[in-house]
C-alpha cells in the first residue's frame, strides 16, 4: 500500500497529487511515467511524473479528472493509501544542451513538461516555456517554470492574458516573443499535440510530443497503446512516450483513445435509484 | 472426468473440470500396470515418480501421494490442470498403446485439490540462513520454483514482480476457467509462508536494474517471461476491436474486466470475434470471448487441426463449446470504417505443403482464394517474445534474435557471472512445467556456485 502525501486541487479539476513511493523516487527521471491504481477494483491508470523528492521518498503527479478513474484519485486525502504504484516506465525524455527548446504545457502537460524544462535548464539548454490554456486561471506553476526558462509565455483563448489565441498563432507568437528554437517539446492533450505539430511542420523545427495513449501494464506486455510512428508500430509505454510529432500517425491515435469513450461513464452514473435515467 | 456441461459452462468463468472423486480417482489409478520400467517418468519434464504417486492412491494414502510429488513439482495443482499430458507423460504410458492412457494429470490434480481441501499442507523443513542471498526476476512458475527451491535451502529470497497480483501467466494469461485465482494465491501464500519476500510493482530493468540488484543480492535469477505480444504486421492492426491475446486476456483474468463495472477495467463484449492464432493461448482467448457472450467465435489458424500446438483437452472443449475453426486460413488484411472500428477481415485460404523447421507442413497460399468476414473483434494469439527491458538495461546479458537470454540448458546460466535465467524468457512462451523444470535446474546450479 502505498500513502497519499497530499491530493489537491490546484486549478479547476487538475489536480497534484504526491505519494510516498520510495523505490519510484529513486529511479524516477524527467518523462517517466508511474501506473496506479486508486483501489482494488479500479484500472491501472498512467499518471506522469511531474516531480519527485528523493529524501521524503516521494513523486508528483498532475492529473485531470475526467472519468471514473480520476473521479476516485480526486477524493483521496492526505493519509489515505492506494493499492498500486509502479514504476518509473517509459523511456527517459532526451536531455542535454540543444541550444534554444520550447517547452509547450497545457493542461495536465504543465506538470508533466515541469521536469524537462528544468532537466534541459540544468543541461546548458536555453528554455523558454509557453503555457496555454482556455483562460488564465487554468494555468499553474509559472513561478516554477520561472526559475528555469529564460521566459514564461502565457497563451489562452479568452483573451484574459498578454497572447490571445490557439497554438496556431505558435509562428507569430514566436516572432512577437523574438524567439527562434532549435526544438520544442509540446505535453499536453492529444490536439494541443497534434495541433503544434502541424504548425511546426511547416516551421521544419523538431517537435517532441509526449503521447498519451490508453494503457494496462504499461510494461510492453499487452500492446493497447501502440501507435504508428514513421510507419511502424511502436508502444508508447517501452518505445515511447515521447516520439517525433512530425511522424504519429494521429487520426489513428485519435480514434484509438476513444476506445473506450463509453464505458467510461457507465461507472459514473450507478446511483442504485431505478429512474436514474 | 466430470465436467460442466458446455451450454452451461459459456455462460460463466467457472472451472469447467470438476474434478475426479476419491472413488474416481482410485479407480483410475486402480488402472495403471506398474510398468516395470515406466516410460511416464521420462515423459515428464521434471521426472515425477508417478508410478509411487499412483500406488498411494490406490492403497488410499494421499498425503503420501502429494508428498511424492512434491519432491519434483512444486505446484501440483496448477500442472495438473495446464501441462500438456498427451504430450508428455500421458504420450508414452504404455496402456495408451492399445487403449487409453492412464490420466495421470487428472489424478496428479486429485492429490493437490485434496491436500489443499484437507487443510494438512506439509511444510518441508527450513535450514537455518545461510547468510547468503538471492534476487528472483518474475513471480512466474520458473521464478516461483526457485525461490521455494532455495529458501528451505537456508537462502533469504526476495521475489520482484512487475505486476500488482503474483503469478505471471497463471494470473493474467490462463483464464479462471482453466485455473482459478484462488489457487494461484494458494501456491503464492504457501511459498511466502516458507519466508519468501514478494515486492509487487517492481519493473526490473526500470524501478532496478539487474546490476543495482547484484550490490545486494549474491545471484539474481531472471524469470521474465515472454510478456512481448506479436502482431500480424498486416494492414489495419491499429483498428479499435484488434487486440493482442496479452491484453484481451489482461483485461479479463487480471484486471477481472469480466466483472466490468464492479471492476472498473472495462472489457468490450464483441459479438463476432476472430481469433488469430492455434495455441493454448488462442483456445484460452476464444473461448473468454464466448463467455462474454459473444454469438460466433472463430479460430483462424494457417494450418490443419493436427498441426495446432494447443493441449488437445482444450482444441476439444472450444469444440464442443461451439467455437467454430477455420483451418487453412490465413488472415491478411483487417478493414474498418472512418470512426477507426474494425468491421470485417479479408482471409486467403491455405494448402498444406513442405514441412518447416518446426517439422509441421508448411502452409500454401491458394491463388485467388480472397473472402472476407465480418467481424467485430480480432485477438492475435499468435505468440509472443520475452520483453526487452531486462536485456536492455543489463550490459553483457547476451540474447538471441528474439530477444531471448541466452542461458546453458543444464544449469541456467547466462553471459553474466552471478544471474541465471530459465522459463519462456530463454525459450520463448512454452509451458507451465518446463519454466519449472528449468527453475528446478537453476536453483541447483545456484546453489551449487554459491556453495563454493
Amino acid at each position: 500500500m502505498y500513502r497519499v502525501v497530499t491530493r489537491r486541487m490546484i486549478v479547476p479539476n487538475l489536480h497534484e497529487f504526491t505519494v510516498e513511493a520510495p523505490q519510484v523516487a529513486m529511479a524516477a527521471r524527467p518523462g517517466n511515467f508511474v501506473i496506479l491504481r486508486p483501489d482494488e477494483t479500479g484500472e491501472r491508470v498512467p499518471l506522469t511524473v511531474a516531480d519527485w523528492d528523493l529524501e521524503a521518498g516521494t513523486v508528483t503527479s498532475v492529473f485531470l479528472q475526467v472519468g471514473a478513474s480520476t473521479a476516485r484519485l480526486a477524493r483521496l486525502k492526505a493519509g489515505d493509501t492506494i493499492p498500486t504504484y509502479a514504476g518509473p516506465l517509459g523511456k527517459d525524455a532526451e536531455i542535454g544542451n540543444f541550444g534554444t527548446v520550447l517547452c509547450i504545457g497545457g493542461c495536465y502537460g504543465i506538470g508533466s513538461i515541469y521536469p524537462v524544462a528544468r532537466a534541459l535548464h540544468e543541461a546548458g539548454s536555453t528554455v523558454y516555456t509557453l503555457l496555454e490554456g482556455r483562460s488564465r486561471y487554468l494555468l499553474y506553476w509559472q513561478e516554477r517554470f520561472q526559475k528555469v526558462s529564460a521566459r514564461v509565455i502565457e497563451l489562452t483563448r479568452d483573451g484574459s492574458t498578454a497572447h490571445t489565441g490557439h497554438i496556431s498563432r505558435l509562428q507569430e507568437i514566436l516572432n512577437l516573443e523574438r524567439i527562434t528554437p532549435d526544438r520544442i517539446i509540446v505535453n499536453g492533450c492529444t490536439f494541443l499535440m497534434m495541433r503544434t505539430s502541424d504548425v511546426t511542420r511547416e516551421l521544419g523545427v523538431k517537435t517532441i510530443v509526449n503521447m498519451n495513449p490508453i494503457m494496462i501494464d504499461g510494461t510492453g506486455m499487452c500492446g493497447v497503446c501502440r501507435l504508428t510512428v514513421a510507419g511502424k508500430m511502436r508502444f508508447a509505454c517501452v518505445d515511447g512516450p515521447d516520439f517525433d510529432g512530425h511522424e504519429v500517425d494521429w487520426k489513428e491515435f485519435l480514434a484509438r483513445r476513444k476506445t473506450y469513450n463509453p464505458e467510461e461513464i457507465q461507472p459514473l452514473r450507478r446511483s442504485g435509484c431505478a429512474s436514474h435515467y | 472426468m466430470p465436467k460442466q456441461e458446455p451450454f452451461e459452462r459459456i455462460r460463466n468463468f467457472d472451472e469447467v473440470a470438476l474434478g475426479y472423486t476419491p472413488e474416481l480417482a482410485r479407480e483410475e489409478a486402480g488402472r495403471c500396470l506398474g510398468c516395470k520400467n515406466p516410460h511416464c517418468v521420462a515423459g515428464c519434464p521434471v521426472g515425477i515418480d508417478i508410478p509411487q504417486f499412483i500406488q498411494h492412491i490406490i492403497e488410499g494414502d494421499f498425503g503420501a501421494g502429494v508428498k511424492k510429488i512434491k519432491e519434483r513439482n512444486a505446484l501440483p495443482a496448477v500442472c495438473g490442470r495446464v501441462c500438456p499430458q498427451e504430450e508428455q507423460c500421458e504420450k508414452v504410458c504404455v496402456l495408451g498403446k492399445k487403449h487409453e492412457a492412464v490420466a495421470i494429470g487428472r489424478l496428479e490434480r486429485f492429490l493437490a485439490d485434496w491436500e489443499a481441501a484437507s487443510g494438512a499442507v506439509e511444510k518441508p523443513d527450513i535450514a537455518s540462513p545461510n547468510g547468503r542471498n538471492v534476487a528472483v526476476v518474475g513471480s512466474g512458475p520458473a521464478g516461483i520454483t526457485v525461490a521455494s527451491d532455495l529458501v528451505v535451502l537456508g537462502y533469504d529470497v526476495a521475489v520482484f514482480e512487475a505486476l500488482h497480483e503474483a503469478g505471471g501467466v497463471l494470473t493474467y494469461g490462463i483464464p479462471e476457467f482453466r485455473l482459478p485465482k484462488a489457487i494461484v494465491k494458494r501456491e503464492v501464500e504457501y511459498v511466502k509462508s516458507l519466508g519468501v519476500k514478494l515486492h509487487l510493482d517492481c519493473i526490473v530493468g526500470k524501478t532496478r536494474t539487474v546490476d543495482a540488484l547484484l550490490e545486494g543480492f549474491d545471484a539474481i535469477f531472471i524469470g521474465a517471461g515472454a510478456g512481448l505480444p506479436w502482431f500480424m504486421e498486416i494492414p489495419g492492426e491499429n483498428l479499435n476491436g484488434v487486440y493482442s491475446a496479452n491484453e484481451y486476456l489482461t483485461r479479463c483474468n487480471l484486471m477481472k474486466g469480466f466483472q466490468f463495472p464492479a471492476y472498473r477495467t472495462p472489457l468490450k463484449r464483441a459479438s463476432r470475434v476472430a481469433v488469430f492464432g492455434g495455441g493454448n493461448v488462442a483456445m484460452d482467448s476464444a473461448r473468454t470471448a464466448l463467455r462474454l457472450g459473444a454469438d460466433e467465435v472463430h479460430i483462424v489458424y494457417r494450418r490443419s487441426r493436427s498441426e495446432m500446438p494447443a493441449r488437445i483437452e482444450e482444441i476439444e472443449n472450444a469444440e464442443e463449446e461451439g467455437v467454430i475453426f477455420d483451418y487453412l486460413t490465413l488472415p491478411i488484411r483487417l478493414l474498418g470504417n472512418e470512426e477507426g472500428w474494425l468491421t470485417e477481415i479479408e482471409c486467403l485460404k491455405m494448402e498444406l505443403g513442405e514441412p518447416d523447421e518446426s517439422g509441421r507442413r508448411r502452409p500454401v497460399p491458394i491463388k485467388g482464394s480472397e473472402f472476407t468476414m465480418k467481424v467485430d473483434a480480432v485477438v492475435c494469439a499468435i505468440g509472443n517474445s520475452p520483453n526487452p527491458l531486462i536485456a536492455m538495461t543489463t550490459p553483457g546479458l547476451r540474447t538471441g534474435k528474439k530477444g531471448e537470454v541466452l542461458a546453458d540448458e543444464e544449469t541456467g546460466r547466462t553471459s553474466r557471472e552471478k544471474v541465471w535465467a530459465g522459463g519462456d524468457v530463454v525459450t520463448g512462451a512454452a509451458t507451465v512445467i518446463s519454466a519449472m523444470g528449468a527453475g528446478r535446474k537453476a536453483a541447483k546450479s545456484i546453489h551449487e556456485t554459491l556453495s563454493e
